[in-house]
């Protein structure tokens, strides 16, 4: 008989798992259940305890209509900023497959947005969409008062979308380009031959097969949009003019970080989690039925 | 964000213990601080002089960025047991600090390591801002600043005036007048959470107003918010006016140009801003721009009150080796010397914050040349009313940059939305009363030292 080391399965299993599991626990599950933990009681910022208070966290701001407010204007802000992002890099991605002139250098310039900083994206879009010294002040010469995001809402909220989409065009350029290049050339050769243009081929053709990259950056979009707008807001409009850009996080960001009310944004970023949880549910049950990942 | 945090801390721990155990006979004792740019500059030079005067101390002093930014590092840093020994915090940050028991008081460490500090000379504005309800000094006054009107001359000249108006009333006219001068903006001024303090605290200073009650939270912390029923309202309401004739204009980094860079170029007339922005005035103003400064304008036939002084002071944490502590005081005693106020007013638009300071100052002759002539308006500002004066010195409430902000949206929906001034402010308020109410359960049980 030849002898064997044998090992039990599950205890090597485990340990080649711990050096992630221990990450995951530190970076993810620990902060997790103190934010959880502190969004029942009312934390002192500076460590000298705090005090059990339940629900009262929760009540206060879901009986707050600005939070309210807040919730609505992250809902279109995530929209807003996942459709012109996901839009943009689809038809980016659908005219570089082309091999359209200079699709080489468009495939590496157009990833350059995501590896900028928000805060110094939010900076350059401040200056650009400065109503009475930016690029569009033009507009401005032309129309007077057309556009001011420094006085009005929308055009706020408009600003702040475009800086947003604008870092994640790239993002998802790269996604939707690799998987556009992994469509087998035959089908598409296939289809041309069989009379069908270019633009029959994209939607009959390389849409259908590019469904599971689409439901990936949705997920990947929506979850993004409310979570890393933060920056953004911050240097362009700090959450003004008169709340027209305060979103779930930037607040959360402003009453933890700058307010030092940690149990308020804990609550609130309890509150943030669920219903990203919750939109990412509703995704996987009613847009996955249309994915076709084979 | 409890992940960034927490990671935030862990950040810190790492980089404490690199830098901590340096092999030296010296002891090395940590300032954090939160000015950033040309300030940090001269914050540093301070403790390379301070470095260099002595053999026993090293203060390693680092900029966190900003005011916030600061605070919240410190803070991270205690809760890890890595604080610093010395931390700025700024006016806003004041209480929280004050009630959780994590510093060591300015006055008691001085006496601790022997040292005699006049506490009197502080000037009272100052030292009322930072002191407690029974006048001690928990921390030292820093980097202080109070508002000031800042005025074109050569655009009043175009309306006959050779000085600034000392009143709203006066202002009113003024501002009318270099608007059919054909000046695009005779006030320029902005609304959001970081510029709305001299619109609001200091206008209620220099009149005399509590900005909330039990003496703007001096004696507990059960004050509140009281701007939305003085003669603030009238001015809101007035400053409302004039922005809808086009003689106020909101200026900002959203509309391209701030007003302290409208004022330098010259395309504003009039701004209201911390005295600590003289000395960036001066050096980027437009060549020849005629300016000077003035005091705040007060509305006719109000007794003029100090107003109140913008700015940080330094805390000693607790936690440290006696060693640390005795360097934290030799490092305050040095920037305490009159020749440090002298150089330290000199690069920076910061005023002395010692009456000895001052005098020191004024016989260099210090305010009587052009650069820095008119920086002695804010001390004079500062020191309206007396110390025993019955108007509040000071604000102390919990949550102050969350209550400005709610001020600022409250102004925003007015100026920009046309909302009701006074329904605005009494939901600013009432806002204002909310975080007031958390922050008084939050420290339930403490009393206001």
């Amino acid at each position: 008989m030849e002898k064997r080391a044998t090992f039990s399965s599950t205890t090597i299993g485990l340990l080649f798992a711990l050096p992630m599991l221990v990450l995951i626990f530190v970076f993810f599950y620990w902060p997790s259940g103190q934010a959880l933990y502190w969004a029942f009681t009312l934390e002192q910022p500076w460590g000298g305890g705090n005090t059990w208070v339940g629900l009262q966290n929760f009540r206060q701001l879901l009986s707050d209509p600005y939070y309210w407010g807040a919730i609505s204007r992250s809902m279109v802000f995530g929209l807003g900023s996942t459709s012109i992002a996901m839009g943009v890099a689809l038809l980016l991605a659908l005219f570089t497959d082309r091999e359209m002139r200079g699709h080489k250098a468009y495939r590496s310039v157009f990833i350059w947005p995501y590896a900028i900083a928000a805060p110094a994206l939010g900076l350059a879009f401040r200056f650009i969409l400065a109503p009475e010294a930016g690029f569009l002040s033009l507009i401005n010469q032309i129309w007077p008062g057309l556009w001011n995001p420094a006085l009005d809402g929308t055009d706020a909220m408009i600003a702040v979308i475009i800086a947003f989409s604008w870092k994640y065009v790239g993002y998802n350029f790269i996604f939707f380009l690799s998987a556009l290049q992994s469509i087998p050339r035959s089908l598409i050769e296939a289809a041309a031959m069989d009379g069908s243009g270019p633009m029959r081929r994209m939607w009959d053709i390389q849409l259908p097969l590019l469904t599971p990259t689409l439901f990936f950056l949705l997920v990947i979009n929506i979850t993004e949009s409310f979570q890393d707008s933060f920056g953004i807001v911050d240097i362009m409009t700090q959450g003004g003019p008169a709340r027209a850009t305060e979103l779930m996080v930037y607040k959360i960001y402003f009453d933890g970080f700058k307010g030092l009310d940690y149990s308020g944004a804990a609550a609130q970023s309890i509150i943030l989690m669920g219903l990203v949880v919750l939109l990412t549910i509703v995704q996987f049950r009613f847009v996955e039925r249309r994915v076709h990942y084979k | 964000m409890n992940a960034k945090l927490i990671g935030a801390v862990g950040t810190f721990a790492v980089a404490a213990l690199l830098a901590g155990p340096a092999a030296a006979d010296k002891t090395k004792i940590d300032f954090w601080f939160g000015n950033s740019g040309d300030i940090a500059k001269r914050v540093q030079e301070q403790c390379e002089r301070f470095n260099a005067s002595q053999a026993d101390y090293e203060v390693v002093c680092t900029s966190q960025g900003s005011y916030d930014a600061s605070l919240q590092n410190t803070i991270a840093a205690f809760r890890a047991g890595q604080q610093p020994t010395i931390a700025q915090v700024s006016d806003a940050g004041t209480l929280d600090i004050m009630l959780s028991g994590a510093y060591y008081p300015a006055n008691k460490l001085m006496t601790d390591m022997g040292y005699t500090v006049d506490w009197k000379d502080y000037f009272s504005g100052i030292a009322n801002y930072y002191a407690t309800s029974k006048g001690e000094m928990y921390s030292f006054p820093f980097n202080s600043s109070t508002a000031l009107l800042y005025w074109n001359k050569d655009a009043f000249a175009k309306i006959g005036k050779d000085h600034a108006p000392a009143t709203w009333e006066e202002a009113a006219a003024d501002f009318k007048a270099l608007k059919a001068a054909g000046y695009a903006c005779p006030l320029g001024f902005n609304i959001s959470r970081d510029e709305v303090w001299q619109l609001g605290e200091q206008f209620l200073a220099v009149h005399g107003e509590p900005i909330a009650t039990r003496k703007n939270g001096y004696e507990g912390l059960d004050a509140e918010l009281s701007f939305n029923k003085g003669k603030w309202v009238q001015f809101v309401r007035d400053l409302k006016g004039w922005y809808d004739n086009g003689e106020a204009v909101i200026k900002s980094k959203e509309t391209g140009q701030t007003f302290i860079e409208a004022f330098a170029n010259g395309d504003c007339q009039v701004i209201l801003t911390s005295v600590g922005d003289h000395g960036n005035i001066g050096r980027t103003a437009k060549e020849g721009l005629n300016w000077d400064v003035a005091m705040l304008p007060v509305y006719e036939g109000t007794d003029r009150k100090s107003s109140f002084v913008g700015g940080a002071s330094l805390w000693v944490l607790t936690g440290k080796s006696d060693a640390e502590y005795k360097g934290a005081a030799a490092f305050f005693d040095f920037i305490a010397k009159p020749e440090e106020a002298l150089t330290w007013s000199t690069v920076t638009g910061y005023i002395p914050v010692r009456n000895s300071g001052f005098e020191y100052l004024n016989q260099q002759g210090f305010y009587k040349e052009a650069p820095y002539k008119g920086r002695e308006l804010a001390i004079q500002s500062l020191t309206a009313s007396p110390a025993e004066d019955p108007a509040p010195q000071g604000i102390r409430l919990g949550g102050l940059l969350q209550i400005r902000q709610e001020i600022s949206n409250g102004l925003q929906a007015i100026f920009i939305k046309n909302e009701d001034v006074q329904a605005s402010l009494d939901t600013a308020a009432d806002r204002g009363n909310q975080i007031l109410r958390k922050f008084e359960q939050t420290y339930a049980g403490k009393t206001l030292p």
